[in-house]
């Protein structure tokens, strides 16, 4: 497992590298292309922080009521079955409807046990490996009045599944 | 649907709180809550300036245009109805690149224009075809090569090391892909539900595509 790793810490400095090469060698200010790029990072991460501050907000009153260890404890017959940390269960539902629902969950989880913890990194992987299911499909689809989808939320779901057992099998492997 | 769940979630959190005896530690952790956000948004903001910086000199430079020509073949296996010199085929894998690359703020645009050259090629108007399913399914897959938004909250959150789930990433996301575009391709031939197209149901098998370019 030591070549996941080392590929893991080589993805970036590549890709940065084969970025700025590529620019280079045609000739593009990279430097400006930089600068003005950035400016969006700001923008995102200012646009994302009033639904972050609202979801976050829910999610620390919903754990600090006892609510949440009610939901996972609740849960816990199917997390057992599947051998997976029921903290996790609530990223899991939060995935396919919201992202910044989702963010706000993976920050409470990495805040309240440890970006090294193995809960942690199963909510990052997670977190990194699908997309807003439902909100892709309402943007997408609404934009084109399509009414009946057929197959699409069934395949999409079976996919999130797929998502999450991947995660965890993965994780047990490379960091159990 | 966000809007019942966030307040869902608020009452029965009071509620609970007022039966166990916790009001105050669930007021104190809305407060909390609400300064961490905060706090987690700055830590983010370097990290995103950083990445969203290199993305536009991949953009600017190029790249996008000469990965997109490298994955064209791929687009002739997963949209079989789709002419691969179309205009869609073209937004398709432009919409897919941006996504692989992390380009959260060009994927949106470019995959609006790719559904709307599906359903330009598309009969059924309030149906979905073959084509809009397996795009918005991959669509809800995630493509990324880099999950940067995640690495920013590790980073953030003192990780010895916030990288080391990027190969792990790329194992979910492939199994995740492999069994979306599985389950579309199977899905749209055995669980077919479109109404009253009976004679339309051999053109979204591939068949009778001739048909449609006419």
């Amino acid at each position: 497992m030591e070549i996941i790793k080392l590929v893991s810490n080589f993805a970036i400095p590549c890709m940065f590298f084969c970025i700025i090469a590529h620019g280079l060698t045609e000739k593009v200010n990279v430097y400006d292309c930089f600068v003005d790029g950035a400016k969006d990072g700001i923008e995102t991460t200012l646009r994302v922080l009033p639904p972050l501050v609202g979801l976050m907000v829910a999610i620390g009153v919903f754990r600090a009521s006892g609510a949440l260890d009610l939901v996972t404890y609740a849960l816990s017959p199917i997390t057992t079955a599947i051998n997976m940390p029921p903290e996790v269960i609530p990223l899991a539902l939060m995935r396919p409807i919201s992202g910044s629902g989702a963010l706000a969950i993976v920050s409470d989880l990495i805040k309240n046990y440890g970006p090294d913890s193995f809960i942690g990194r199963l909510a990052s992987v997670m977190m990194g490996s699908t997309e807003t299911t439902f909100y892709t499909i309402a943007v997408y689809f609404g934009s084109v009045r399509i009414k009946n989808v057929r197959h699409t939320v069934r395949a999409a779901l079976l996919a999130d599944i797929t998502c999450i057992l991947a995660s965890l099998w993965i994780c047990k492997k490379v960091f159990g | 649907m966000l809007n019942y769940i966030w307040a869902a979630m608020i009452l029965i959190a009071f509620t609970v709180a007022a039966f166990m005896g916790r009001i105050e530690q669930t007021t104190q952790a809305a407060l909390d809550s609400a300064g961490a956000a905060v706090e987690m948004s700055i830590g983010l903001l370097g990290v995103m300036c950083l990445w969203t910086g290199i993305m536009n000199v991949a953009e600017k430079s190029g790249l996008v245009n000469k990965i997109s020509k490298a994955i064209r073949p791929v687009i002739r296996f997963l949209f079989p109805e789709i002419p691969s010199d179309s205009p869609a085929a073209g937004a398709i894998v432009l919409n897919m690149v941006a996504n692989i690359l992390g380009l959260g703020n060009a994927a949106t645009p470019l995959g609006l224009k790719a559904i709307k050259e599906l359903q330009k090629l598309n009969r059924y108007k309030d149906t979905a075809s073959n084509a809009m399913c397996m795009f918005v399914v991959i669509n809800t897959a995630s493509l990324q090569l880099i999950p940067a938004t995640v690495i920013a909250i590790r980073a953030s959150a003192g990780s010895a090391n916030p990288f080391e789930i990027i190969v792990p990433v790329w194992f979910s996301c492939i199994c995740t892909l492999i069994v979306g575009i599985s389950a579309a391709k199977v899905l749209q031939k055995t669980g077919n539900n479109l109404k009253g197209c009976s004679s339309g149901r051999r053109y979204y098998n591939g068949q009778r595509r001739w048909f449609l370019w006419k």
